[in-house]
């Protein structure tokens, strides 16, 4: 069979988290209720691209990203890896596909074992999947260090976390997620953290990881301007659901969802001749347990009609490879 | 030029660690005015946030001020007892944190924040002071009947708006604002900032403006001052401070923020990282990372000199 352009295809993806409850509050109300964190979502991630989710705080983008690599199982859906339906392997099976993906997140000292050195928690993959250990897992962590710039690495291997800047540290994590050789790396925030001089170097070293390993990214950002630099595509998300999906450029310059729009509208330019003029959306995200009928945009939209109150919009292609979820005529 | 509300000379500020001192703040001088929005930018571990709460003198121990004047009103902050401090503290300087759920009592209801605020420092009968608290709320973009919610029952914006409504009912001369709007989402925090610009011109409010983000400064401040560990490198005023900027450092930083509206795809990128503040480099600290040091650098340290006609820093390059 043919290799599929996507490494990752998701169809249909839910996860719904039910509300805790008193117990008294169990009695009185017989329904259940759910916040809707992802609520229907189709993604294609293509071999090699830097696929972005981008959204405001409870839109859904760092649930999707956890249902991706399976550290939380779906309500609804299906996800693809590579041609194989993640939800038909077993638990070993998923075990030995997670070599594949990994993951890297927002806070690199609270994702590493305070007490363990650098070096071994580098290679400490290795180790659990059995591929190498003493001298050749050394080897390996100090090859892997050289290629994500923690210089000098014989040094660094022995420090504890507590004892590595900032930016060393997530480039220890980089190293970590990277030295089982995945095809997919989820990134989730990866460089929220850190200062702007040293954002811009962690972008830069994660291209050029990417092309030298091969590696497909998806990275979650709230950060639209970060975005540019690194993203081919890039998925809009909303209580929920994607409300725009394309390549980058076409979505940043012709952004079709009044959404897209205010958010990108939003982003702080720093240019202090630059004024805002677009009017910002009232309000704030509303609940995601009650998440508004028909568009769920639709209570803040400048542009809302009749039919927006009422019927949920589909996710439709207008332009090539540009998908926007609106009910009025964008074209 | 405006009257002055606060001026800052030769503050020092050291911690004293295990491992050493750490000169957090080294020798900063600066001046805020009347009316204007002074942004105070910088990396984490500058010395920005430092330098804020010490106008409060609410730095955390073992931090201390050990040299310099504050000067407010025309008394020597530094000289005040603990109680004048408190006086002043809310009354004339007030402040608006990164998080605004740790400065509001979340017992309290909102219109009691509001209430104690006016009727601590005015002398309104209680409907007087419950009429205004409507008003400004009102102001804030807040449905008057939230007035009695509690701050839970408040988003993350509208209770940043409620800091800066407590704020407003004071009529402080000061505000220092950290980080104000580092935990909001964008949307909400461009609303906050159109706000914030509105209040600002029409009651003249005095700010100084503490944050990373530059994009922010760039939208509010009227001058900005750029620290780098521990020192003060650049302040101007914001147009020529982002056209011709004068510090190297100045110049990285600019570079290196990622502009949605520009068509390149490619950032500038800054070597290194921020010295040791125990040991820190010789000569001018950003030397270890400047694409321009000479060798004058290495050794001695450049003084904070008007280059320009209120454009200063602090580098051997524009040394006549």
């Amino acid at each position: 069979m043919p290799e599929s352009e996507n490494l990752v295809e998701v169809r249909g993806l839910k996860k719904w988290f039910p509300v805790q409850k008193s117990f008294i509050e169990r009695l009185v109300t017989r329904q259940r209720q759910f916040v809707h964190a992802v609520d229907g979502i189709d993604i294609d991630i293509r071999r090699g691209e830097v696929f972005g989710l981008a959204g405001e705080s409870g839109s859904g983008k760092t649930t999707t990203g956890r249902l991706i690599l399976r550290l939380e199982e779906p309500t609804d859906g299906n996800i693809v890896f590579d041609g194989v339906n993640l939800a038909s392997l077993s638990k070993e099976e998923m075990r030995r596909m997670r070599k594949r993906m990994q993951v890297i997140f927002q806070d690199p000292l609270a994702s590493m074992n305070p007490r363990m050195k650098t070096g071994d928690a580098i290679g400490h993959s290795l180790v659990i999947f059995d591929e190498a250990r003493g001298e050749e897992k050394r080897r390996r962590v100090l090859e892997m260090m050289e290629r994500v710039g923690l210089t000098p690495a014989h040094v660094l291997y022995n420090k504890y976390p507590h004892q590595l800047s900032g930016g060393q540290r997530q480039r220890a994590v980089i190293a970590r997620a990277l030295i089982l050789h995945p095809d997919l790396i989820v990134a989730d925030e990866p460089i929220a953290m850190a200062d702007v001089s040293v954002r811009a170097l962690l972008l830069d070293l994660m291209l050029q990881l990417k092309q030298d390993f091969n590696l497909t990214y998806l990275f979650i950002t709230h950060d639209l301007a970060t975005a540019k630099y690194i993203c081919d595509r890039i998925a809009i998300m909303y209580l929920g659901r994607i409300v725009e999906m394309g390549r980058l450029t076409d979505v940043y310059r012709h952004a079709l969802h009044p959404y897209t729009q205010a958010l990108l509208a939003a982003v702080p330019v720093p240019d202090p001749r630059f004024r805002r003029t677009a009017a910002m959306p009232r309000g704030e995200i509303p609940n995601p347990i009650n998440p508004p009928t028909g568009c769920r945009f639709h209570p803040r939209c400048p542009a809302a009609q009749e039919e927006c109150t009422k019927v949920e919009p589909e996710l439709r292609e207008v332009q090539k490879d540009h998908f926007v979820a609106c009910h009025h005529d964008t074209m | 030029m405006n009257e002055r509300v606060l001026e800052i000379s030769n503050l020092r500020i050291d911690y004293p660690t295990r491992a050493g001192i750490v000169r957090a703040v080294d020798d900063v001088s600066l001046t805020v005015y009347s009316g204007e929005v002074l942004g105070l930018v910088g990396e984490s571990g500058c010395g920005k946030s430092t330098l804020g709460m010490a106008i409060l003198r609410l730095l955390r121990p073992p931090g201390k001020i050990v040299g310099g004047k504050i000067i407010f009103d025309g008394q020597n902050l530094l000289e005040l007892s603990e109680e004048e401090m408190r006086r002043l503290r809310g009354a004339r300087i007030s402040t608006v944190f990164q998080d605004p759920m740790t400065c509001l009592n979340p017992l309290q209801r909102i219109s009691d924040h509001f209430l104690e605020t006016i009727r601590t420092h005015g002398s309104q009968d209680k409907h007087e002071a419950r009429r205004l608290a409507a008003q400004l709320i009102d102001r804030l973009g807040i449905r008057a009947e939230r007035l009695d919610d509690y701050p839970h029952q408040f988003s993350g914006g509208m209770r940043q708006r409620v800091m800066i409504g407590l704020a407003l009912a004071l009529n402080a001369d000061l505000i220092i604002a950290d980080e104000p709007t580092t935990s909001l989402d964008v949307i909400v925090e461009a609303q906050f900032l159109d706000l914030l610009r509105d209040l600002q011109q029409q009651f003249k409010l005095t700010i100084i403006l503490i944050t990373h983000n530059i994009g922010v400064v760039a939208e509010l401040a009227d001058r900005v001052a750029v620290m780098y560990a521990g020192k003060l490198v650049e302040l101007a005023e914001a147009l020529p401070l982002f056209d011709t900027p004068l510090h190297p450092y100045t110049r990285g930083l600019l570079s290196s923020v990622p502009n949605i509206s520009l068509t390149e795809d490619r950032l500038q990128i800054m070597s290194g990282s921020p010295p040791d503040l125990i040991n820190p480099p010789p000569g001018c600290r950003f030397h270890p990372r400047c694409p321009r040091a000479m060798e004058r650098c290495r050794v001695e340290e450049p003084l904070f000199k008007e280059v320009e006609l209120g454009h200063w820093t602090a580098c051997w390059l524009y040394e006549k």
